[in-house]
């Protein structure tokens, strides 16, 4: 399939007239066609005409031009329905283009659709949605990981080049994880928000999700900078995601958490890990353990924080303004709008809120103690390989460890990229994730590519 | 029988000033700011509107401004600040939040004529809400105005006094240029917070009533005065007045019940994290403070001292930025008499100043005494208006002679 192969040697084709925008648009909608009513990977379908009329007019501009993605469908999008995966804006049609939209749309991309995802965000097996849940494409008994397990699970089985995700507390990394492929969650600020529906505020970034590390430096080059739309993207100029792609990671310091490799962490999980770090080790990289002590409290801290700014976000949701009432949030996005609310609330906001932002400090200053000592640090993204449909939607303490490796990532502000590194004896994707200081994509990015240019996990793909 | 003639009660009085700034643009996006007469919603944005994905980016100049007007008040400014949300339902706000600013102010502990004022800070102006039968209309131009807010100490024992401070604060607003602190227009908004207690009596009551959307000077010394009367009444009757928010009627120059705080409102203030923290050099506050035109008070002293005016045509001249410049071309009594005599005034029956008034007054305000003595020129000015609400209309020359000759004693 065309869709199989990475953007940069499909843009190459493209440039060289060997196959057209319309002959990748065709594959992606009979592929859509044919997987998605088993993976309900989409929440809304951009018209198959339109995308072919699109396809038919594209100039090559940018490697991106005629490249079809998705969104996941908490971006908004003139014109195009977005709703956060929610029934509160079931028929909601946004006004204006996230910045990110505007600025893969300009380069050519050809949006396919809008994706399923937990709604606001609130979940990590996007079972938490009101669009009925999105399959695993390696097994349909399984979820597709969340909140973004829309957007993996359609790049995994081949409906479109890449997506843009969303992550929160491990909403792209823990999705790729589960579905076999690679997602980028940037430094906090990197990429612009504007356009975002917010979940929480302080910890929401945007990021590439596709099958390479490659890829994701392409998008990412397109993406990244300051946007006079938001205050929080930050100043500082791009790096130089592509170029410097090939120069390996020889000679770096790759530390693993010890705190992330013990307790609750399923065995075969943990087998490929370290199997992982041996690869790293042929690569070049010296592999260390390292300890992140205050680790142990980030999930306590996220689900303070991250709910108070929810509780904040989601109050303009009153009913009045976008159709539909309160009623329409789900029970578990109650849960985090209630707790939001007390921590928030006079006679407890010292207790739970201020405190929870003097751990948040902690956490930040451990990882930076931390990163004195190595360039990366490697970790299991989940605690498990793919759940069953129903296992964490039931069960909200679970939910919520799911996300144990991947929230620290979001409470320090720093990056990391999400990677597939094997399989179960049963066949289900687990991934690793890789951890670097602020504004280190780069070297993420090197030591990615580095890894599958000796692996082939990024390049299988589910018999559906 | 007003407070201030009742020896039994003393007034517990303060304000709330919202001015609305003058600039281009709103707080936090790239819409017009001046929303006055403006078809309705004609001047909104995702921002404004607080669309979804939507976020805010603030506007340095009102930041400056409210800075510069915390300057001009006599005001510390916080070098490290940051902007806090204030959770609250209400339909004229569109996000379920006013981003404002709680804990750290840009500016505070300001003194102006004698009073404290506790802080300065910026905030957004909410939307408009259009009452038309039964259906309530929401303009949202006026939804993210640039607003700022001084909040005074209750050190207030007089509506005078407070009239004659509101006054001074609307003539800063008005040479700094960033307000036309219009009060008709809505620019400038004045509350009124009072209470009354017994002179000896150490505390502040534990109670409080707030005067809102009043649009004159003139109705808000009435509503003030209208309320102390109310208060009394109450209490010697032997209730307390119920904490809550009063409107005023000018029909009948009275004040009615509006709402009726049951609870204290928890509105869930925390950062803002869509705005990150600001931190000012001490360098930039001071090319600021660099920055400020001659202030009303300044140019007064100015008038009186160099150029040997009355303290009513310094009062008159300093309050309009067009006639100061024109006296300046030629400063002489002669262009005084032609710059006052071309505008209206005001004719006065003058009511005698005696020795006796003066003296009560002096005595019972030594620390105004010694600031003049020490060459503070604005405890002149306080004190002249602490014997215009003894006597009401005054010649204020003869005043000031009055008062110079006992200081000077």
């Amino acid at each position: 399939m065309l869709i199989d192969e990475t953007i940069a040697s499909l843009a190459n084709k493209l440039k060289k007239k060997e196959i057209s925008p319309v002959d990748i648009a065709k594959e992606c909608l009979k592929q859509i066609e044919k997987q998605n009513p088993k993976i309900n990977a989409f929440i809304t379908q951009v018209d198959s005409k339109a995308v072919l009329d699109q396809a038919k007019k594209i100039k090559l501009t940018t490697p991106l031009s005629g490249i079809p993605y998705v969104l996941k469908d908490v971006y908004v999008t003139k014109d195009l329905r977005t709703t956060a995966a929610s029934n509160v804006l079931s028929d909601y049609i946004p006004q204006y283009d996230a910045t990110v939209v505007h600025k893969v749309n300009s380069a050519g991309s050809i949006l396919l659709g809008k994706m399923n995802m937990d709604a606001w965000g609130h979940g990590g097996s996007t079972e938490n949605t009101d669009f009925g849940p999105a399959k695993n494409p390696w097994d349909i008994t399984r979820v597709a990981g969340g909140s973004g397990g829309g957007p993996a699970a359609a790049i995994v089985s081949r409906m479109c080049s890449f997506a843009i995700g969303e992550d929160t507390g491990g909403s792209i990394r823990n999705p790729a994880g589960w579905c076999g492929i690679t997602g980028l969650k940037v430094t906090y600020g990197r990429v612009s928000r504007y356009g975002s529906i917010a979940y929480a505020s302080s910890f929401d970034s945007v990021g590439p999700t596709a099958k390479t590390a490659e890829d994701c430096a392409l998008i990412l080059q397109h993406i990244a900078g300051q946007d006079p739309h938001d205050a929080t993207s930050s100043p500082l100029p791009v790096g130089d995601y592509l170029s410097r792609l090939e120069e390996g990671i020889q000679g770096k310091v790759i530390g693993v958490p010890k705190e992330f490799m013990g307790e609750g962490l399923d065995p075969k999980v943990k087998k490929l890990i370290l199997v992982a770090a041996q690869k790293f080790t042929d690569l070049g990289a010296k592999i260390e353990e390292v300890s992140l002590p205050t680790s142990k409290y980030a999930i306590s801290v996220y689900y303070l924080l991250a709910p108070s700014e929810t509780s904040s976000n989601l109050a303009r949701y009153d009913g009045i303004r976008y159709g539909n009432g309160r009623d329409k949030f789900t029970p578990e996005t109650m849960r985090r709008i209630m707790i939001g609310t007390y921590a928030l609330s006079a006679g407890y906001y010292d207790a739970y809120y201020k405190k929870a932002q003097q751990a948040r400090t902690l956490i930040i200053k451990d990882y930076q103690k931390v990163f004195t000592k190595c360039d990366l640090i490697l970790s299991p993204i989940s605690p498990t390989p793919p759940t069953k449909l129903g296992e964490l939607i039931n069960d909200p303490v679970k939910n919520m460890l799911a996300d144990i490796y991947t929230v620290t990532t979001n409470t320090a502000g720093i990056p990391a990229l999400a990677l597939p590194c094997g399989f179960t004896r049963s066949g289900l994707p687990i991934g690793m994730q890789l951890q670097g200081p602020m504004f280190s994509e780069e070297v993420l990015l090197q030591a990615g590519y580095a890894y599958q240019q000796v692996t082939d996990w990024h390049v299988r793909k589910p018999q559906l | 029988m007003f407070a201030n003639r009742n020896f039994n009660w003393q007034m517990v009085l303060g304000f709330e000033v919202h001015i609305e700034l003058a600039t281009l643009s709103k707080m936090f996006c790239g819409c017009p700011a001046d929303h006055f007469a403006k078809a309705p919603n004609t001047q909104v944005c995702p921002v404004c509107l607080g669309l979804p994905g939507s976020l805010p980016v603030p506007n340095t100049k009102a930041i400056k401004w409210c800075v510069k007007l915390g300057l001009a008040l006599g005001c510390d400014i916080n070098l490290f600040s940051k902007f806090d949300r204030k959770n609250y339902f209400y339909p004229d706000l569109p996000k379920g939040y006013q981003i404002t600013q709680y804990d750290i102010p840009f500016c505070h502990d300001g003194e102006l004529l004698g009073h404290k004022i506790k802080r300065v800070h910026m905030e957004e102006d909410t939307a408009k809400l259009q009452h038309q039968g039964n259906a309530t209309l929401i303009d949202f131009n006026r939804s993210g105005v640039p607003l700022v807010e001084i909040v005074t100490e209750p050190d207030f024992v007089s509506s005078d006094d407070g009239i004659l401070f509101l006054k001074e604060v609307q003539a800063i607003v008005r040479a700094l240029g960033i307000s036309t602190a219009d009060m008709e227009k809505g620019s400038m908004r004045l509350e009124a917070n009072i209470s009354i207690k017994r002179p000896d009596h150490p505390r502040l009551p534990d109670y409080k009533i707030e005067v809102k959307n009043v649009n004159s000077f003139r109705f808000i010394k009435k509503a003030i005065d209208f309320e102390v009367n109310r208060q009394i009444q109450l209490l010697e009757s032997g209730q307390t007045p119920v904490q809550e928010t009063r409107g005023f009627k000018e029909a009948t120059g009275e004040t009615v019940s509006q709402r009726v705080k049951e609870e204290a409102n928890d509105y869930r203030y925390f950062p803002e994290p869509d705005i990150p923290p600001l931190q000012f050099t001490k360098a930039q506050i001071e090319s600021w403070r660099k920055e400020l035109p001659q202030l009303p008070a300044q140019v007064q002293e100015e008038l009186i001292h160099k150029y040997h005016l009355s303290p009513q045509y310094a009062v008159i001249i300093s309050g309009n930025q067009e006639m100061y410049a024109q006296f300046l071309k030629n400063p002489s009594k002669a262009m005084a008499d032609a710059l006052v005599n071309k505008r209206p005034v005001q004719t006065t029956p003058v009511a005698e100043v005696n020795q006796e008034v003066v003296n009560k007054i002096l005595a019972a305000n030594p620390k105004a005494v010694a600031d003049l003595k020490s060459g503070k020129q604005q405890a002149l000015f306080f004190l002249i208006g602490q014997v215009k609400k003894q006597l009401g209309n005054i010649d204020v020359s003869l005043t000031q002679r009055i008062i110079e000759e006992n200081i000077s004693k």
